[in-house]
């Protein structure tokens, strides 16, 4: 094997690629070439680092050099000063990356130093594409190793010892849904991989499918193994191209390699994996409308019990798992229970990866030990909250989850805190919020979301979240009335009740944790008629304070409607009459004369 | 690709594919070899130096090392220089450095841990 002296890690996760990573890999190799540099310096593509937005991103080794924002007219440069001459290019470094002309390696990036990278081990590091990179990394050891050295119920038991629980919403443990799978009788079982991944704003998995596919083949194997399958399948959301793309070549190339198919490694082990596409509907993902889909029925949710474990795809003992569910499983095999037990906390172990948006500095990917605290994520992760703004709430758990107010920062994320707190773990979606953000506004969002995704099949979701959602529009255009939150709070009960699946049994989630935590803002909505957060179009108005106006006419010219006017150096007034409330004249004011009230 | 069809033929395959990734690892435990690549380090013979001890490295299999790059540091006349930084061991520079001395570096100090005296840049 060549080797190189450096390697260019090229992100092409779909963040990266978006803004043109591809381009900037082309460029690389082209410049590379160029200079006679094949043989010592190698170029590779690579998942998900984390900082999406600041893409395209790239890691050169062996320094460790992290460039962000690179464009394909950058590469002569890096590959001179860099490649040839060993000079670091600060002005593309990433901002932290240097502390007194020193580069700071990566793991010391305030966004990384915090992180544990279990479920994302491979993802920034090996080249997705390329199953000897995963091999290199310990790939397929874990399944080498349950093959000759552990009884099927030996890697139960190892799973159940860990701890491991979901990572796609519920929490639920394992390895005893293992258990009730492997305890059914059947000679035909099937281990599924729930890749869906519906919640807005979420990418944890599609990170994991892109920088790391192997490990969730490894783990489908390590699986059917346990519980006596022989045939997998992976429900992807069409709308995840690269995904889908690195999924096929990584089978493939386990089959090529006889890793997956007839007699694994001369075991007389046999199983093969297989993809089916989704087409997006929110609900699909949960677990029997999910089964329903792959079996090529309308993907409706059925009620439980039976469990899948019982009767699942085609009726027989099923398991299925969420993607970083199954990420973590060869870890576990081969470092041990103990060692993921001893990460997390007592009842939440291991690691959790977010995807962390909204109102924060570092938007992104990060994965984190179980019982690190919010303000942790939020401040030293992420970077706090931009232009100096206040914060006010994080949204866990998607459309199924709450808002968690400043007061509970300081608390642990696990499992059990989230539900307590009035939100959830969900799959692992984070939004940060500021001042800015109306919290009636906020829960009307994510109910227009599931009320949209609601599959109609039961009346208490179909009608009742409608119901709930004409409330929150009244509320927000002015028009609240006297016993409207606790008409809210009657409505989200009985849905709670008697929804036939989880989204219905959720969706009044957002409502509730909002009215919990901001009942005030509620109020001010209903009986004054205002929007705190100056957030709720309806409920403001813009005006121009005449002491401060310096009569500049910037805000004319801004001004798509033509309401505002006023003579030069003259206080300048706005036409209610004419506004539309754009807020453009707010934003363009260079003296802050404009308030929104 | 031919078919893995054995525990053992998964760990050799595992062996030789390690080369992939070593690089982007633990590389704070690795021994540094820094090569001068200045414009005049570069006309005295500095690529020569640093592919013979590409070369060197990958025909002893070592996983321990990175080489690296640096810009003029001044000091034309000595060029080529290398540095070996081995862990946790002050840095040793070496002065003059053409392809024989350089695989010679590697064989001795890098492996044996015998710093070869005569060739260490003199006290200026
Ligand atoms: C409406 C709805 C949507 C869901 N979407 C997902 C999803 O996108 N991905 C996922 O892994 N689980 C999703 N779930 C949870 C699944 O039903 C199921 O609990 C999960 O796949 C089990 O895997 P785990 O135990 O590994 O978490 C959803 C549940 C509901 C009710
Ligand atoms: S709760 Fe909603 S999504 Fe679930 S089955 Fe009923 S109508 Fe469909
Ligand atoms: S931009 Fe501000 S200062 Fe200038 S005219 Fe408008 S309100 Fe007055
Ligand atoms: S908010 Fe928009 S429409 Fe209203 S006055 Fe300002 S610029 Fe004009
Ligand atoms: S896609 Fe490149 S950092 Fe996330
Ligand atoms: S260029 Fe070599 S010492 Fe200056």
């Amino acid at each position: 094997m060549e080797i190189y002296r450096a390697h260019v890690l090229v992100c092409k996760g779909t963040g990266c690629t978006a803004s043109g990573s591809e381009n900037v890999m082309e460029a690389f190799q082209k410049e590379i070439e160029k200079r006679g540099l094949s043989k010592e310096v190698r170029v590779v593509q690579t998942g998900c680092l984390g900082l999406c937005e600041l893409g395209p991103n790239v890691l050169i080794y062996p320094e460790g050099s992290y460039y962000c924002r690179v464009k394909a007219e950058d590469i002569p440069e890096i590959v001179e000063e860099h490649l040839v001459k060993g000079r670091i290019v600060e002005r593309l470094l990433y901002k932290e990356h240097l502390t007194e002309e020193r580069l700071r390696s990566l793991t010391d990036i305030d966004f990384y130093k915090k992180q544990k990278r279990i479920a994302l081990r491979n993802c920034g590091l090996i080249n997705p594409e390329v199953i000897e990179e995963y091999i290199a990394n310990d790939g397929y050891k874990a399944l080498a190793k349950v093959l000759t050295q552990m009884k099927p119920q030996e890697v139960i038991d190892e799973v159940k010892k860990s701890g491991l629980r979901g990572r796609g919403g519920g929490g639920f443990p394992t390895g005893n849904k293992w258990q009730f799978a492997a305890n059914a009788k059947g000679d035909i079982k099937y281990v599924v991989c729930n890749a869906d991944e519906g919640d807005p704003g979420a990418f944890m998995d599609r990170s994991v499918l892109e920088g790391d596919p192997h490990s969730v083949l490894e783990a489908m194997e390590i699986a059917g193994y346990a519980i006596g399958a022989q045939e997998g399948y992976i429900y992807v959301r069409a709308e995840y191209p690269i995904a889908v793309k690195r999924l096929e070549i990584a089978i493939n190339q386990a089959r090529e390699r006889g890793l997956l198919g007839k007699n694994i490694l001369g075991t007389g082990f046999n199983f093969d994996i297989f993809l089916r596409l989704g087409s997006g509907a929110f609900v699909c993902g949960e677990e029997t409308a999910l089964l329903a889909s792959v079996e090529g029925r309308r993907g409706e949710p059925r009620p439980r019990p039976p469990f899948p474990a019982n009767e699942g795809l085609w009726g027989k003992p099923t398991i299925i798992n969420n993607v970083e569910t199954y990420a973590n499983i060869p870890p576990i095999i081969l470092n041990g229970s103990d060692w993921f037990a001893s990460i997390g906390t007592e009842r939440s172990k291991g690691t959790k990866v977010f995807a962390v948006g909204g109102k924060i500095n570092n938007t992104g990917l990060v994965e984190i030990p179980m019982g690190t605290t919010l303000r942790e994520v939020i401040y030293e992760i992420g970077g706090g909250i931009p232009n100096g703004k206040k914060f006010k709430a994080v949204q866990t758990g998607g459309p199924s989850g709450g808002c968690i107010p400043a007061s509970l920062l300081d608390m642990p994320i696990e499992y059990d805190t989230l539900v307590q707190a009035g939100s959830m773990m969900g799959s692992g979606g984070m939004i940060v919020m500021d001042e800015d953000n109306c919290m009636v506004d906020i829960a009307k969002f994510f109910l227009t979301f599931t009320q949209d995704e609601s599959c109609g099949k039961c009346p208490p979701c179909r009608i009742g979240t409608k119901r709930m959602l004409e409330i929150l529009e009244r509320i927000t255009n002015g028009e609240g009335k006297e016993g409207d939150i606790e008409l809210l709070e009657n409505l989200a009960k009985s849905i709670k009740a008697s929804a036939l699946c989880g989204l219905g049994q959720t969706a009044p989630n957002p409502v509730l944790s909002t009215i919990r935590y901001f009942r005030d803002e509620y109020e001010a909505h209903i009986k004054e008629k205002r929007c705190p957060a100056g957030a709720c179009k309806a409920l403001i108005h813009y005006e121009v304070m005449a002491d401060k106006c310096r009569g500049c006419g910037l805000c004319v010219k801004v001004c798509p409607t033509g309401a505002i006017s006023g003579e030069r150096k003259q206080p300048h007034v706005i036409d209610q009459e004419k506004c539309i409330k754009c807020n453009s004249c707010f934003d363009r004011c260079p003296f802050g004369a404009i308030k929104k009230a | 690709m031919a078919v893995i069809k054995s525990i053992e033929e998964l760990e050799k395959i595992r062996d030789q594919a390690k080369d992939l990734i070593n690089l982007r690892k633990d590389n704070e435990t690795k021994t540094r070899v820094v090569v001068g690549m200045g414009t005049c380090g570069i006309a005295a013979g500095a690529r020569q130096a640093m592919l013979a001890i590409l070369d060197e490295i990958k025909k002893r299999n070592l996983d321990n090392v990175i080489v690296t790059e640096t810009g003029c540091i001044g000091l034309c006349k000595y060029e080529p220089l290398v540095d070996v930084i081995k862990p946790n061991q002050p840095k040793v520079t070496y002065v003059n450095v053409n392809d024989e001395k350089a695989r010679q570096i590697v064989v001795k100090h890098i492996i044996n841990n015998q710093v070869i005296d005569d060739w260490v840049i003199p006290n200026i």
